[in-house]
């Protein structure tokens, strides 16, 4: 076999995090410009803990921009193909960035949140890969909205996902506000021990649960006391692993895999992420013209025969023609079988047998609905 | 028998060879090491070659797979396959728990010996990991 992926630390960011990590025996791996767990223990363990009880990510590599001043929401509205003006405190909505083309920069949560003081402002919370881009992106627009007041929060705070079944019941000892009185996809700014830390009830494992957002400097303490009073309740820390099989189950796109800057929102299926009305915003004729003339292509769910995983890449074929390639697959831990996402022409997306061709060697492939796992209600 | 790992030699990739005699022919078992083992982490699949293939030493004889990633299997010898452990795929959790004996993986009839001589002993071996790890 082949050594393990490199761990070379050249140029390569730590979140704050990252003592913690090592302490507890985390195998790091570079990803996005940062040093990052994959796994501290097994992946199938720490995916299993998120859907049994509960699993902590560190995710303080995605990147934090926040807007203040009142024309935020003017900006953000041209660059959002969700509509973000009239947003009411503390909601959050999940959208995209695009290019005039319609093609995907970044797929972003947006939240419109007020501090104890009174004023408001908009958080965009982008993919690590993507933080460079959507700022370079940005910052040429913000000409045009001079009492916007744009900065880039990632590296003074940190983020915290707490994902499973029996996150809220933990969590909620921990705030002086209840978060499960929090909605899904609404947000607020509270405090963990009288520290601000914006909470949502947000997630990408399709588990019940929080994403926090505290500062830098209250990182280790805030994800101590999580791990502290989840312990008896089964919480683990979960690394990257986890997370990519965990997502993946939940059918959730993953930018650099099922989204990117040749596909557009439509095409990927995120159709429900596009507020159109008679708003204006960057690749909104693009997105229009691709929802009248339909997608070329679709995403599609598969379940393979055997024991094999499809991998991205992977050729996908229909009676003997290739109709389009794997986007992410793997080992389901949950479900007990490999699973992928696929991409596949439109004209045959509504077929049932397909097979992958996994380094030459055909798996037979049946197509079901996604997502692949929904909690039990 | 039970196989001593101290006495086994290893490749740069983490296979394991031990080399015994059968019927006038020098015959390697092959496998991957404790420490390979612990590095995939979650084996969920493995692939394994046809019995007479010919190999030359570094020629990839087969896979395994892990939660997150594939990893080929190198041979580390020249040689032809006379057997491979056909139902080691359906027992990877074994294969964790046992590498250097259950976890066996092929056996090959060695057509050039001069390989051995570029394999590591387990102290070499052990340092290499130690430096990996």
């Amino acid at each position: 076999m082949t050594a393990s992926e490199s761990t070379s630390t050249a140029n390569v960011a730590t979140t704050p995090l990252d003592a913690w990590h090592r302490e507890a025996g985390a195998k790091m791996v570079p990803f996005a410009g940062y040093e990052m767990p994959i796994q501290y223990d097994s992946i199938v363990k720490e995916h299993q803990a998120c859907r049994s009880a509960a699993a902590l990510f560190d995710v303080s590599h995605m990147g934090r921009l926040r807007f203040d001043g009142a024309s935020s929401e003017t900006l953000l509205d041209r660059l959002l193909t969700r509509k973000v003006t009239g947003m009411p405190v503390g909601t959050v909505r999940y959208g995209m960035v695009c290019n005039e083309d319609g093609g995907i920069l970044d797929d972003v949560l947006v939240s419109y949140l007020k501090t104890p003081s009174d004023s408001h402002y908009h958080l965009l919370v982008v993919n690590a890969s993507n933080r460079q881009k959507i700022i370079d992106w940005i910052t040429p627009q913000l000409d045009d909205f001079p009492d916007v007041t744009f900065s880039d929060r990632t590296e003074l705070t940190a983020m915290i996902a707490v994902q499973g079944p029996l996150a809220m019941e933990v969590c909620k000892r921990l705030f002086s506000f209840d978060p499960s009185r929090l909605k899904y996809y609404r947000a607020t700014i509270t405090d963990q021990f009288s520290k601000p830390a914006i909470v949502s009830r947000t997630g990408y494992t399709g588990e019940d649960g929080l994403e926090l957002i505290v500062r830098a400097e209250e990182a280790t303490r805030v994800w101590e006391n999580i791990v502290l009073a989840g312990r008896d309740a089964g919480f683990v820390p979960a690394g990257l692993g986890a997370r990519d099989t965990l997502r993946m189950e939940a059918g959730m796109p993953l930018y650099g895999h099922e989204l990117n800057e040749t596909i557009d929102p439509i095409t990927a299926g995120l159709k429900f992420a596009c507020s159109l009305g008679d708003r204006k915003f960057i690749g909104r004729d693009a997105i229009e013209a691709a929802l009248a003339n339909g997608p070329k292509q679709q995403r599609i769910g598969l379940f393979l025969d055997g024991k094999r995983p499809a991998r991205e890449e992977s050729p996908v074929l229909c009676e003997g023609k290739v109709v389009g390639k794997v986007t992410s697959g793997g080992p389901s831990p949950t479900l007990g079988r490999p699973i992928a996402m696929a991409m596949v022409d439109t004209s045959v997306a509504e077929n049932k047998h397909f097979e992958v061709d996994i380094r030459g060697k055909l798996a037979a492939a049946t197509r079901t609905s996604l997502p692949f796992y929904r909690r039990p209600a | 028998m039970s196989r001593d790992k101290t006495k086994l030699l290893y490749a740069e990739t983490h296979e394991w060879v031990d080399v015994a005699e059968e019927n006038g022919q020098q015959v390697a078992t092959i496998g991957i090491s404790d420490f390979a083992i612990e590095q995939l982490n979650d084996l969920v699949y493995m692939e394994l070659p046809e019995v007479g293939k010919a190999l030359d030493a570094g020629d990839e004889f087969g896979e395994v797979e892990s939660v997150k990633a594939v990893s080929p299997l190198y041979s580390p010898i020249a040689g032809e396959v006379t057997d491979a452990h056909e139902s080691l795929p359906d027992e990877l959790d074994n294969l964790n728990s046992d590498p250097f004996n259950f976890g066996w993986i092929v056996k090959i009839k060695i057509t050039d010996a001069s390989g051995l001589e570029s394999l590591m002993d387990y102290a070499a071996y052990q340092k290499q990991c130690a430096e990996s790890g």
